[in-house]
């Protein structure tokens, strides 16, 4: 094997990640609970250790060389991200704390200020809490309508009422890839039939961006959001990709040190974009994380993270509906598809079987609505089981969670 | 964890005991688990301070189901007084497993649901140990 091909093999991949060969108990972790977090590799750890032991100074502040130095680290990793995410620019890049402060940001900054009172905010019944609860925090400030567009029995988007849903609406907030279908909706589409009737577009891209190549340019939407910790990179670092003219005519969103250019006693001018959204000391040494997250997903490349992630879900796709009485939630076509899988295992209740997997076999499944209760009750379920798959996850995996399954069945009698 | 206390579990989860209504009852009384979707509704019938008769449904994980039908076998013939008095402890030592912290809330459903009708019942205010 060459070394590129050795690199790019999940086998080789997992030394990298010391958590998986780090023992709990008798057996290796079985990690499939990517879509909540992923697991950070040995170089995104170093890089955030070398820079508190190297580099560590305030941003934006020092005339001394290490805060210079500080800054540019900061900055670099704008840019960095910004063609990584293909922004037209590092200036559309805001960093967040994760993918709910950045639809956060977009509500009170953007919705509240920019859509007329009586307005209409669209989003889809598949969505997580963090695309939903916002617009409802806001909506009653303003009189918004939020309506909900449907989603069909095999786990798409019902897209046959579009045009009235779209129609007069002033903002369209769409997952670009739901955390428990799977499904990758078409988001560049939706942004053109949207942008046709005036309406601006926010796409959660928390389940997309770290598992394929996502291009802001290509989508053409407005806003943008994902979370650095569900892409190798530390918790407490994620990105708001926003149309710079927007962030322009946006106010702030939280009001503090950085984020302005001058501050009297009565009154503030704001700083320019991107800092005037960046308000306060920022999270330095997790930017710097996500900066080496960045690089490592850049160098195993994102076509074949989606590649492997497709072959993973193909195996689980296949294993998992030979099993008896498993009902696999969402759309049957992979390429339809993100690297997970949520279902139902006969009358085991998910959070007595991802107890017992943990306990029998050291395999960490999600269990319960994933934060969206909405899509659940459509589905007219409490609660499933997720398996989500990542870069270091391997066949073996998929056969173990299958095996794991049959036992679950016949120790529940199910 | 010890196997035989797990299948015990199993066993009120498949074959619950005292499941069902009391078309009587002079408690009723229901309370869920949001987060996981765990549903208790328990009857009782009191007859001079002493649970004469207890019924209960529900729906939701082994631990919870388990967790109400092993406290209603033992709570018939207990006076309301001693009911009040059961705690967090007797309901792991009934259960005699270990459980995490989530599972915790699954295994104090029945607990929470009994207690919040009895006090109810004598006109009390429940304080929540947790
Ligand atoms: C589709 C989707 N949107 C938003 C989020 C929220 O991400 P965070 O908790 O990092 O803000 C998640 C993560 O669970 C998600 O899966």
């Amino acid at each position: 094997m060459s070394q590129e091909a050795a690199s790019k093999s999940p086998y080789r991949i997992r030394e990298d990640f010391p958590i998986l060969s780090a023992r709990r108990g008798s057996k290796p972790l079985v990690y499939l609970d990517n879509a909540a977090t992923s697991q950070k590799p040995r170089q995104v750890l170093q890089a955030m250790e070398k820079y508190y032991a190297e580099l560590n100074a305030n941003v934006h502040r020092g005339v001394y060389d290490l805060s210079i130095e500080a800054t540019e680290r900061y900055e670099s990793v704008r840019r960095l991200v910004a063609g990584f995410i293909d922004a037209h620019s590092w200036r559309e890049v805001v960093f967040t704390r994760n993918t709910t402060e950045a639809i956060n940001l977009v509500a009170y900054s953007y919705a509240l200020g920019k859509i007329k009172r009586g307005g209409k905010i669209v989003f889809t019944e598949m969505e997580h809490h963090s695309n939903i609860v916002p617009w409802q925090l806001i909506s009653g400030l303003k009189d918004l309508k939020l309506e909900a567009i449907p989603i069909t029995a095999d786990g798409y988007l019902d897209l046959s009422q579009i045009d009235r849903f779209l129609k007069d609406a002033d903002l369209l907030a769409i997952v670009h890839a739901s955390n428990v279908l799977g499904t990758i909706n078409p988001v560049k589409k939706l942004t053109k039939t949207a942008k046709e009737y005036g309406a601006a577009v926010l796409v959660d891209a928390a389940q997309s961006v770290p598992h394929m190549p996502v291009s802001f340019k290509e989508i053409g939407c407005d806003f943008l959001a994902f979370s650095g910790h569900k892409m190798l990179g530390p918790m407490g670092v994620g990105c708001l990709i926003a149309r710079e003219e927007l962030l322009e005519s946006m106010d702030p969103f939280m009001g503090g040190g950085e984020m302005i250019r001058e501050v009297t006693l009565s009154s503030s001018k704001w700083n320019e974009v991107p800092w005037k959204f960046e308000a306060g000391t920022p999270s330095v040494g997790d930017v710097v994380g996500l900066g080496a997250a960045v690089e490592y997903l850049k160098r195993i490349g994102l076509d074949w993270v989606r590649r492997h992630e497709e072959e993973l879900t193909e195996t689980a796709l296949q294993e998992l509906s030979e099993i008896p009485h498993l009902r696999i939630i969402g759309p049957e076509s992979v390429k339809d598809r993100c690297g997970l899988v949520s279902f139902i295992l006969a009358d085991i209740h998910p959070h007595d079987l991802a107890d017992y997997l943990d306990k029998t076999f050291n395999i960490a499944v999600r269990a319960g609505h994933h934060c969206a209760m909405p899509l659940h009750a459509k589905l007219g379920l409490t609660a499933t089981t997720r398996a989500s798959f990542y870069i270091y996850n391997t066949r073996e995996e998929i056969h173990m969670l299958a095996e794991g399954l049959r036992q679950a069945l016949k120790y529940f009698k199910a | 964890m010890a196997s035989q206390e797990l299948e015990n579990i199993l066993d009120h989860y498949r074959n619950p005991r005292n499941y069902g209504e009391l078309a009587d009852a002079d408690i009723r009384v229901k309370d869920s688990n949001p987060l996981c979707g765990d549903v208790v509704e328990m009857h009782i019938k009191v007859r001079d301070g002493v649970v004469e008769d207890i019924r209960f449904k529900g729906k939701g994980c082994a631990i919870s189901q388990a967790s109400a039908s092993m406290l209603t076998e033992r709570v018939r013939g207990k006076r309301l007084e001693e009911v009040k008095d059961i705690d967090r402890q007797y309901i792991l030592n009934m259960l005699g497993i270990e459980l995490s912290p989530v599972r915790l809330k699954c295994a104090l459903l029945s607990l929470k649901v009994l207690k919040t009708g009895v006090y109810t019942y004598l006109g009390e205010k429940l304080k929540l140990e947790d």
